[in-house]
């Protein structure tokens, strides 16, 4: 079940952090980014159901992807820690998708060639997406961090927060050992080089941190993300198989 | 916020061959966010295929109380070129 595991992390890292993000529709600072932030929700939302869609029929217990979303609780969700943070504010929120995205555009780049179809045709979608989330988050953390006092001090404070979840986007969790998925150590410089590249220009710096925290993979995460769960799931758990 | 930030008009291409079109405006700080917000606003529906934006401020416009000195074609009804025919190949006029 190793692959089952392995798509499920995936799923989860691409279902938490579109919900952390659809959490701004409305709040937007500008009409622009308020059509912006559900868009860049919707497609890593998109991902994420392809994902459980697939991991469903690789477990053949009948689950599709609203049971693996909706009717797992939090110390079953297998998603990295940065995705789980809160938005906070803009720097904060533009910043996660930059790293996110800047590891994962890498990463469905390598699917691509991939030998299963599935994997494949997920990645063919999410790299062009992934691409534009890079660019749109960040020329946000250029302008936020070349920006004014305000916006430099919150883009700088972002940068020491997330810094410790960093380290463990690289870590292999359960898909080592499986050959149909890119290795995720394997991705380090290509996504250092992305971040200095946008860091120079924020005239930001980025410092690798000594204790990186890990434990989304084995089910510990941050108290954020019961909360969240509670609030995505209500509807579902109250009304069981609803539809519209 | 809008108030500091520039105002910029969006114009999509739908296709090859085909002319940009003026569908709206936006507010962004500089043109690389004016392109990005344009194809976040703008083209979520498959729209098209190319953005142009442009800084509203560079646009001179003409007074509309000024438009009855515009011509009135009226009678000239060879000023519209509807008695071509106009070959398959030449595609979209």
């Amino acid at each position: 079940m190793a692959l089952f595991d392995a798509l499920l992390e995936l799923a989860d890292d691409h279902l938490v952090l579109g919900h952390r993000v659809s959490e701004w529709c409305g709040h937007a600072p500008m009409l622009e980014e308020d059509l912006a932030m559900p868009n860049m929700a919707l497609d890593v939302i998109g991902t994420a159901r392809s994902l459980y869609d697939y991991a469903g029929k690789v477990e053949g217990a009948g689950r599709d992807e609203d049971d693996l979303a909706y009717l797992r609780g939090e110390r079953e969700y297998r998603n990295l820690l940065l995705v789980e943070r809160p938005n906070e504010d803009f720097a904060h929120t533009m910043l996660r998708q930059l790293y996110f995205a800047a590891f994962m555009h890498p990463y469905w780049t390598a699917a691509l060639t991939s030998q299963d179809e599935t994997i494949q045709g997920i990645a063919g979608k999410a790299v062009k997406e992934m691409a534009y989330h890079i660019r749109h988050a960040g020329e946000w953390v250029v302008r936020l961090g070349d920006g004014t006092e305000e916006s430099a001090r919150r883009m700088a404070d972002a940068v020491q927060s997330l810094s410790i979840y960093v380290g463990e986007l690289f870590e292999e969790g359960a898909a080592e050992g499986v050959d149909v998925l890119p290795s995720r150590a394997a991705i380090r410089d290509e996504w250092l080089a992305t971040v200095k590249r946008v860091f120079d220009e924020a005239g930001l710096t980025f410092e690798d941190s000594k204790f990186p925290q890990t434990g989304g993979r084995s089910g510990v995460h941050g108290e954020g993300l019961g909360h969240m769960l509670a609030e995505m799931q209500s509807v579902h758990r109250a009304h069981p198989g609803a539809t519209w | 916020m809008s108030g500091e930030v520039p105002l910029w008009e969006v114009f999509i291409r739908p296709r090859n061959g085909l002319a940009h079109k003026h569908v709206g405006s936006l507010h962004a700080t500089d043109e690389v966010m004016a392109l990005q917000a344009a194809r976040d606003v703008y083209t979520r529906r498959g729209e098209g295929n190319s953005i142009w934006v442009v800084a509203s401020n560079a646009i001179t416009a003409s007074d509309p109380d000024q438009a009855g000195e515009n011509f009135e074609p009226g009678e000239k009804i060879y000023r519209h070129p509807t008695f071509y025919e106009i070959p398959d190949e030449v595609g979209h006029m």
